[in-house]
């Protein structure tokens, strides 16, 4: 795939983005604020999003911030990630009713015609979460039925950062700050505030992308433009708030299954489950089924489950993984270790949000660091 | 189901010490009445009905704590009678708020009280039902969640395990889309220790949670309770904190109890 060369649209013109979107049929879903952080919900115009806002993070600390100018991507990442668009946290699969002659008949409880979303801002870390889900709902021949059709609905605008947060490493997981051709996008644009002048440089991804350009008042992007957006990317790849050295950490946490570090870490852990909750990669399900009182009709519910919860491995006779060790242990070597094995990837993307959301702040590159420093493998370990 | 009789089951609702707020949440079902109503005979509901009708009950739910002698007979009576006897609510599962007198002298808090305590006959403590008979299952909650509620009579009816989730109000924050209290506000939230089941009704309004359906499933509130230390949150905060509605439930009363030490003058 060849990249277009980037167009020019100035901030005053960006609802017309949004409007474009808006007249192909797509509900625009973007970063707006509620609450006291940055959520993704529907929007129409673009002084519904975050303007002059940035939040500043931390293991357990997220505050929205007043920026010294107007931008309106210059935020990291919130506690939301797409995957609540594309795998809902709460979904029906089954209806089932009772007919006159006492038999059940079953229909599908998914049946619902799903919202086109445009989503409107996703970083290079979000594209590649959304790149690693498709691999887990679509590939390997046993393809999950309501994210694909949810998925392939959606209309995708990245934007590369300009700023990173206080817990981002996408540089150390390779998979930002740029938005690339390494994910798939419609559009990919990059927000540039040069004194007075405040514009967006964008590039179409798609046919689809190229259509939607060719109706937004752009114009050709200058050397000095194109320069200038460079700058404030590479400046946020510089800024990463952590780092992690991801080299042979596959092989760092399979070798060490029985360090005492899994004990020190499961002292502070609450199993409260938030680190599952808000990754974008996590797509760990439970199934219910509920009755209504006549007994007559009845649905199954898939609903978001996590490795820290006792019922995640309930069998007669309890839960397999009882201790708060053992469910660290295995969130943490399935996303850095055993993911490779199963979808030949890491299922970690370096957005931190298991570093900003864990109510206790832990932080697992902190704690891959712990691993690697009294690694045997490592040279600069400690002697046994 | 049926009963032995082949009748509709009996279900019968006994009270002891509580505030009636949990069986109030039965009468709540204003939806959901009508149907338990037609599937179950409603044996005993003082509540909502004078009517009795003998035992023995096929489901009996049971509201409040143990607090005198005379209780701890008469609930030995209702189990005797019940072939399933659910607890309902925070009293029942816990001790509820009246287990804080376990921290205290009971003699001298009634000379306290009562003009002519010696017309008093009470335990000197307040325990849940589980502490004196056999329960087939605890539902959480001050008062109870009357889904829940619906949920375990529904579960009795068609024989199946209840849907009652014991992992943290965290994950109920997150499925509904609740920024975390504690995090984005640096309000003091309980959530990370207690059981889901309210449907994370308090940081839904951007307040913490105060624990009303007491631990969850593997808490660890020394890890919780660290965090608000380094917020800035006293030892006698924590301590009253975790010693409310369910502070007689082992987590939360060890968690209270190491942080009344830690704010003692003498320790």
């Amino acid at each position: 795939m060849t990249t277009d060369p980037p167009v020019l649209l100035l901030r005053e013109d960006f609802d017309a983005l949004i409007g474009a979107l808006e007249r192909r049929g797509y509900a625009v879903v973007g970063p707006t604020v509620r609450d006291g952080t940055i959520v993704y919900d529907e929007i129409s115009r673009s002084d519904e999003m975050p303007v002059g806002w940035t939040d500043e993070q931390d293991g357990g600390h997220y505050r929205l911030k007043r920026r010294d100018d107007a931008a309106l991507f210059g935020y990291a990442v919130g506690p939301q990630s797409w995957k609540q668009f594309l795998h809902p946290s709460q979904l029906r699969l089954v209806k089932a009713d009772r007919d006159e002659k006492g038999g059940m008949a079953f229909s599908d409880g998914d049946d619902g015609e799903p919202a086109r979303y445009a989503f409107l801002g996703m970083r290079s870390c979000e594209l590649h979460a959304m790149t690693i889900q498709d691999r887990v709902f679509l590939g390997s021949g046993a393809a999950d039925s309501h994210y694909e059709r949810r998925r392939r609905r959606i209309f995708s605008i990245g934007v590369s950062c300009g700023v990173a947060g206080g817990t981002c490493f996408c540089v150390s997981m390779e998979t930002g700050p740029a938005v690339t051709d390494r994910t798939p996008h419609d559009l990919a644009l990059t927000e540039v505030i040069d004194g007075d002048r405040h514009f967006f440089l964008l590039t179409a991804g798609s046919d689809e992308g190229r259509e939607v350009l060719a109706e937004l008042p752009v114009t050709m992007a200058s050397e000095d433009d194109r320069a200038a957006a460079a700058e404030r990317v590479d400046r946020a790849a510089a800024s990463m708030g952590r780092a992690m050295s991801a080299d042979g950490v596959r092989e760092l946490l399979r070798e060490n299954f029985d360090h005492p570090r899994w004990e020190d870490v499961a002292q502070r852990c609450l199993t409260c489950a938030n680190c599952t909750m808000v990754c974008p990669t996590c797509f760990c399900t439970t199934v219910e089924d509920v009755t209504d009182l006549t007994g007559d009709h009845a649905e199954r519910w898939r609903r978001w489950d996590s490795c820290f919860t006792m019922d995640f491995t309930w069998m007669p006779g309890g839960g397999a993984r009882q201790s708060a060790k053992s469910r660290y242990r295995q969130w943490l070597t399935h996303k850095l270790s055993t993911w490779h094995d199963q979808f030949d990837s890491s299922g970690c993307v370096g957005c931190g949000r298991c570093i900003t959301w864990c109510p206790v702040g832990i932080d697992l590159t902190e704690e891959v660091a712990a691993f690697r420093e009294s690694d045997p493998q490592n040279p600069k370990s400690p002697a046994p | 189901m049926s009963s032995a009789t082949g009748e509709r089951p009996k279900l019968a609702v006994w009270k002891f010490a509580s505030c009636d707020g949990c069986q109030l949440s039965l009468l709540d079902c204003e939806d959901e009445l009508l149907a338990v109503a037609e599937a179950i005979e409603i044996a005993n509901f003082a509540e909502a009905t004078r009517r009795v009708v003998d035992g023995p009950y096929d489901l009996s739910l049971v509201e409040g704590s143990i607090t005198t002698a005379h209780d701890a007979e008469r609930i030995r009576e209702v189990r005797a009678q019940s072939k399933y006897l659910v607890t309902i609510g925070a009293c029942a599962t816990a001790g509820g708020i009246q287990a804080l007198r376990n921290w205290q002298d009971l003699d001298e808090m009634a000379s306290v009280v009562y003009a002519s305590p010696q017309y008093l006959e009470t335990l000197a403590t307040s325990t849940p039902i589980s502490h004196h008979v056999p329960v087939d299952f605890e539902l959480r909650g001050c008062p109870v969640n009357k889904r829940q509620l619906v949920e375990v009579v529904l579960a009795f009816l068609h024989r199946r395990k209840p849907l009652v989730s014991e992992h943290s109000v965290c994950v109920e924050c997150k499925l509904r889309g609740n920024p975390c209290v504690m995090v984005a506000h640096g309000t003091p939230c309980l959530g990370p220790v207690t059981q889901a089941g309210c449907g994370a009704l308090c940081p839904a309004y951007n307040r913490g949670c105060f624990g009303c359906f007491g631990p969850m499933e593997s808490p660890n509130p020394a890890a919780l309770s660290e965090r608000w230390s380094a917020m800035g949150v006293p030892d006698r905060d924590i301590m009253r904190a975790y010693r409310s509605f369910n502070g007689y439930a082992s987590p939360f009363r060890e968690e209270s109890d190491h942080h009344e030490q830690r704010s003692s003058p003498n320790s």
